[in-house]
């Protein structure tokens, strides 16, 4: 948000959600639910994902030594490999071809100017390939449809698959219309198509050298994979007698073996189908004749049967010609980079992209900088053009998650974005009104941190300030004076309800009514009247911010619940878990806080109590983050002994606990159940779905992604509108239930906003004693 | 290969709408020929006792590899489980012979229908052995969503047939 105010920001993501904002969520919406059937219908996908990511891990830890064994490969095929340190090298590496080759063969077609047809690639999209091949006087036309219609239009890609999916089928036909003029205006896909068929195919008859990218390149054999549907890359592989086949570094694999579960889930994860229409795998110069439609009457095949004699000792025919351009452009510093060394192992599916309920709002126009666009864009775009055009977007990314089980080799793309977000901060100016958080904020973190995020990292601070004072703090939040200077300092709109802080907390509750004695005295009770699970377990309940000062009441019926199954609790006043911090990308204070956790928490692990949890989110930063943050024994010892609050009524009930103790339905009441997107992640939405079920209730889950909120995210005013976007989705799909419950915070702040009613958690819906709204 | 494995081929292709035929290497020729529509080009088939009949153009110039509207071409193995064909790169033009006209006939032998993925990487890594090393793994018809709706035969065939030999 370096480079524009809050304001223009707001504006750009509404002009988005209007113009492209329908189309987007259309196709990548749909690729995404595709996604999880294939996903679903493969057996060994996680045996498969886990395979694609050792071997990447596995290449980019050898990278030097794959980059000589490629050339060597290459240069014993016959052909030529070109590393390129940038842009600039890699783009007149590839202009000095086309001319030196136009020199030799003299141009081919009608005209005088040099032409290239190309297949899609990404690569060249982040070196402004075709813009430098122009500048050298050389016609280029992309082949793949989707990049021509972006060529017509003068457009940019908007998705790394899709690259004119932010494109309807209308618009695409008025823009065609108005530039072709056809005898008979264009309405159909299948008019388009063929139109774009007939025109592209003169093109790569007659072009003079055919340039595509490289999914994979295998490194021992010198073999470049194209995966495509179309048949593009094929065509402009194979028809003129000069390719050009440019690909990141990263690109390399060492073996064909190596090759082959990558071939088995790019399909699966980029459009879920089970794999692509055309795998294309050529080891170039290839022995296919070179196709001269200049000459139509020679046969294309020349002298086949000394052709195959020349091929069988392993020589190509010899009119061929390929050049194989590596690029750099920041990959081996990434590589170096520890945060950012994992995006090195992206095979650029998209799947991210698709997941992300933000991205299905407003795509890569808005969730994108120079090239790269979705959740792993972030990573690119700082290793290959740097912080600033990742900056622009990468408060896009909540952190939700959702994307991590989409991705085919496993990358921690939430993470990255974490890591990209803290350096942001730090590079950044400081600014002024830091006075009004400077009292709040007792962070670590240097720099000119944005005080927005700055409030949002330290709101267990600002909870406990706003508690102590309430009901006064929340009469004066709601002013509309306050609320003014909320927003221009804090960027909070002022459209959204801000959480009213209770006066007593959670851990004052529990001890006013006789804390660990009493509640002891009270399970003991209920394992009299056998409702219990015999098992001898004791629970510390964490008070995360939100149940410790807002919504009390889940953090109440979370104690009555396992009171009444017969399990002791203690909520003891414990530190924030750094959830927040990390969602500002604030590291150092998010450290800070997990390390005061564990060592306040030590005593009850090594005492054999369970931590229960029931902010969905700060569960996952144990379970998730802490492995960035604590030593690994302390992390294991956090993982094994945490619980979500459901997850563990759940164990109980298996182990014997009677759910007659708590308020149970009539076996069919219907339920509509919004999980949580982190809480999916970790696969908790199963356990909170079962005990509904155990308990009476028919519950229904929902499919959207996320509820919008996400944390602070949805407060702040440049992203208010994309946050109701993304909400409504959801409220669309659970308001016909009578009751409606969700286990985040915000997806509950969000549904209550939206459905204007409440969205109690699941754990108040089970508690002892009737649920009243 | 088990004939289970060629009905597991078989239903993978019936979901991609590409229809396939067993047929004996005595009866090819003749099947081939009503299913080629003319004007046809082709790549000479490797199978003992199989050729391709007389009105499929072989060592076709470029004019008649433009106007041709159906390409006849052996493949070296097809993958039951996605319904794939591997087309390799000849000097015999099996690769533009499969690619340019509107329907593509790919004949293959009942013993080189493969179960799944895995044994076509087998038999891939064998090829490349062999300096076979330029396959495309075809699955299908040519597709593209990118003008709003899916449409079939973009840049390559919009049709496709598959002639398994049952005795070769």
């Amino acid at each position: 948000m370096a480079q524009r105010t809050r304001s223009q920001q707001a504006d750009r993501i509404r002009h988005l959600l209007e113009t492209e904002g329908e189309a987007i969520h259309t196709h990548a919406s749909a690729s995404n639910a595709r996604r999880y059937e294939t996903y679903g219908a493969t057996d060994d996908i996680e045996a498969l994902r886990a395979e694609a990511r050792s071997i990447k891990e596995d290449a980019i830890d050898r990278l030097p030594d794959l980059i000589d064994t490629v050339k060597n490969a290459v240069e014993a095929n016959g052909g030529t490999v070109y590393v390129a340190d940038d842009a600039a090298d890699a783009n007149a590496y590839v202009s000095e071809v086309v001319r030196t080759e136009t020199e030799e063969n003299g141009i081919a077609g009608d005209g005088d100017t040099p032409s290239v047809v190309k297949s899609k690639s990404m690569t060249t999209e982040e070196i402004d390939l075709n813009d430098a091949l122009e500048a050298d006087g050389i016609d280029v036309t992309e082949t793949d449809l989707g990049e021509w219609v972006l060529q017509v239009a003068d457009d940019t890609p908007s998705h790394i698959v899709g690259p004119a999916m932010h494109l309807s089928r209308p618009e695409i036909a008025e823009l065609f219309n108005e530039r072709f003029d056809p005898d008979e205006p264009f309405e159909t896909a299948e008019e388009l198509t063929r139109f774009a068929r007939d025109h592209l195919g003169e093109r790569i008859r007659a072009a003079d050298v055919g340039i595509t990218g490289a999914n994979f390149v295998v490194a021992d054999s010198g073999t470049i994979t194209l995966v495509t549907n179309e048949g593009n890359a094929r065509k402009c592989a194979v028809t003129p007698d000069t390719h050009v086949a440019i690909a990141g570094v990263e690109k390399l694999i060492p073996t064909l073996s190596d090759l082959e579960p990558f071939v088995d889930i790019i399909a699966k994860s980029a459009t879920g189908q089970p794999i692509s229409q055309y795998v294309t795998m050529l080891s170039p110069p290839t022995d296919s004749p070179t196709l001269d439609f200049d000459d139509p009457d020679e046969p294309i095949t020349g002298d086949w049967e000394s052709a195959e004699a020349a091929s069988a000792d392993g020589n190509a025919t010899g009119d061929r010609d390929f050049h194989l351009v590596l690029l750099d452009n920041g990959r081996t510093d990434m590589r170096e980079d520890d945060q950012l060394r994992e995006t090195l192992y992206c095979i650029r599916c998209g799947a991210c992209s698709n997941s992300c309920a933000n991205f299905q709002s407003v795509g890569g126009h808005g969730f994108g900088g120079e090239t790269y666009s979705g959740g792993i864009a972030t990573g690119w775009e700082a290793g290959v053009h740097g912080q600033e055009s990742a900056a622009e977007f990468n408060d896009f990314c909540t952190g939700c998650t959702r994307c991590v089980d989409a991705c085919p080799v496993k990358i921690d793309i939430p993470w990255i974005n974490t890591v990209v977000r803290d350096r942001v901060n730090r590079s950044g100016d400081p600014e002024s009104y830091d006075f009004l958080v400077d009292g709040l904020t007792p962070d670590v973190e240097e720099g000119g941190l944005d005080p927005g995020k700055r409030f949002f990292g330290n709101i267990g601070t600002v909870a406990k300030a706003a508690s102590a004072t309430a009901p006064v703090s929340n009469w004066l939040a709601d002013a509309g004076p306050v609320r003014g200077l909320l927003e221009r300092t804090l960027g909070i709109d002022r459209r959204r309800d801000l959480p009213a802080f209770q006066r007593e907390s959670l851990v004052d509750w529990f001890e006013g009514r006789g804390g660990p004695e009493a509640s002891s005295r009270r399970a003991e009770r209920a394992a009299a009247r056998e409702n219990g699970a015999d098992l001898d377990r004791e629970v510390v309940l964490y008070p995360d911010v939100y149940t410790n000062y807002v919504d009390t009441d889940r953090g109440k019926a979370a104690v009555r619940t396992l009171e009444a199954l017969g399990v002791p609790v203690r909520v003891p006043d414990l530190p924030e878990s750094g959830r927040a911090a990390l969602s500002q990308g604030m590291i150092a204070t998010a450290d800070r806080q997990a390390s005061k956790l564990y060592a306040a928490l030590a005593e009850d692990i090594d005492a054999g109590r369970d931590v229960v949890v029931v902010e969905p989110s700060d569960l996952a930063a144990i379970h998730r983050e802490y492995e960035r943050l604590l030593p690994e024994r302390s992390v294991e010892q956090l993982r094994t002994n945490s619980y979500e609050i459901c997850e563990y009524v759940y164990g109980l009930l298996e182990n014997g606990a009677d759910p007659s103790a708590l308020s149970t339905g009539d076996g069919a009441e219907p339920v509509a159940y919004h999980s949580h997107c982190q809480q999916r992640t970790l696969d908790l939405e199963a356990p909170t779905v079962a005990v509904l079920e155990r308990c009476g209730y028919a519950p229904e889950t929902s499919d959207a992604e996320c509820c919008g909120m996400a944390g602070s995210f949805g407060y702040k005013r440049e992203f208010y509108d994309l946050s109701m976007d993304v909400g409504e989705r959801l409220a669309g799909q659970v308001e016909g239930a009578e009751t409606v419950v969700a286990s985040g915070t915000s997806c509950g702040d969000q549904l209550e906003t939206l459905l204007e009613r409440d969205v109690p958690h699941p754990i108040e819906l089970l508690a002892p004693g009737e649920y009243r709204t | 290969m088990t004939a289970d494995t060629v009905g597991r081929f078989e239903r993978a292709l019936e979901g991609l709408e590409v229809g396939l035929e067993r047929v004996s290497a005595a009866d090819a020729r003749e099947r081939i020929e009503t299913i080629a529509q003319e004007p046809a080009v082709g790549a000479p088939l490797p199978f003992e006792g199989v050729s391709l009949p007389e009105s499929v153009t072989t060592e076709p110039t470029s004019a008649e590899l433009e106007a041709a509207r159906t390409g006849v071409t052996p493949v070296g193995f097809a993958i039951a489980e996605y319904g794939t064909v591997a087309v390799e790169s000849t000097a015999t033009g099996a690769e533009p012979i499969s690619l340019y006209p509107e329907r593509h006939v790919a004949v293959v032998a009942e013993s080189d229908v493969v179960p799944n993925i895995s044994a076509g990487f087998d038999r891939l890594a064998e090829g490349f052995a062999d300096g076979r090393d330029s396959v495309v793994f075809a699955t299908g018809r040519s597709a593209t969503a990118d003008m709003g709706d899916l449409v079939h035969g973009v840049h390559g065939p919009g049709d496709v047939h598959v002639i398994v030999l049952e005795d070769r």
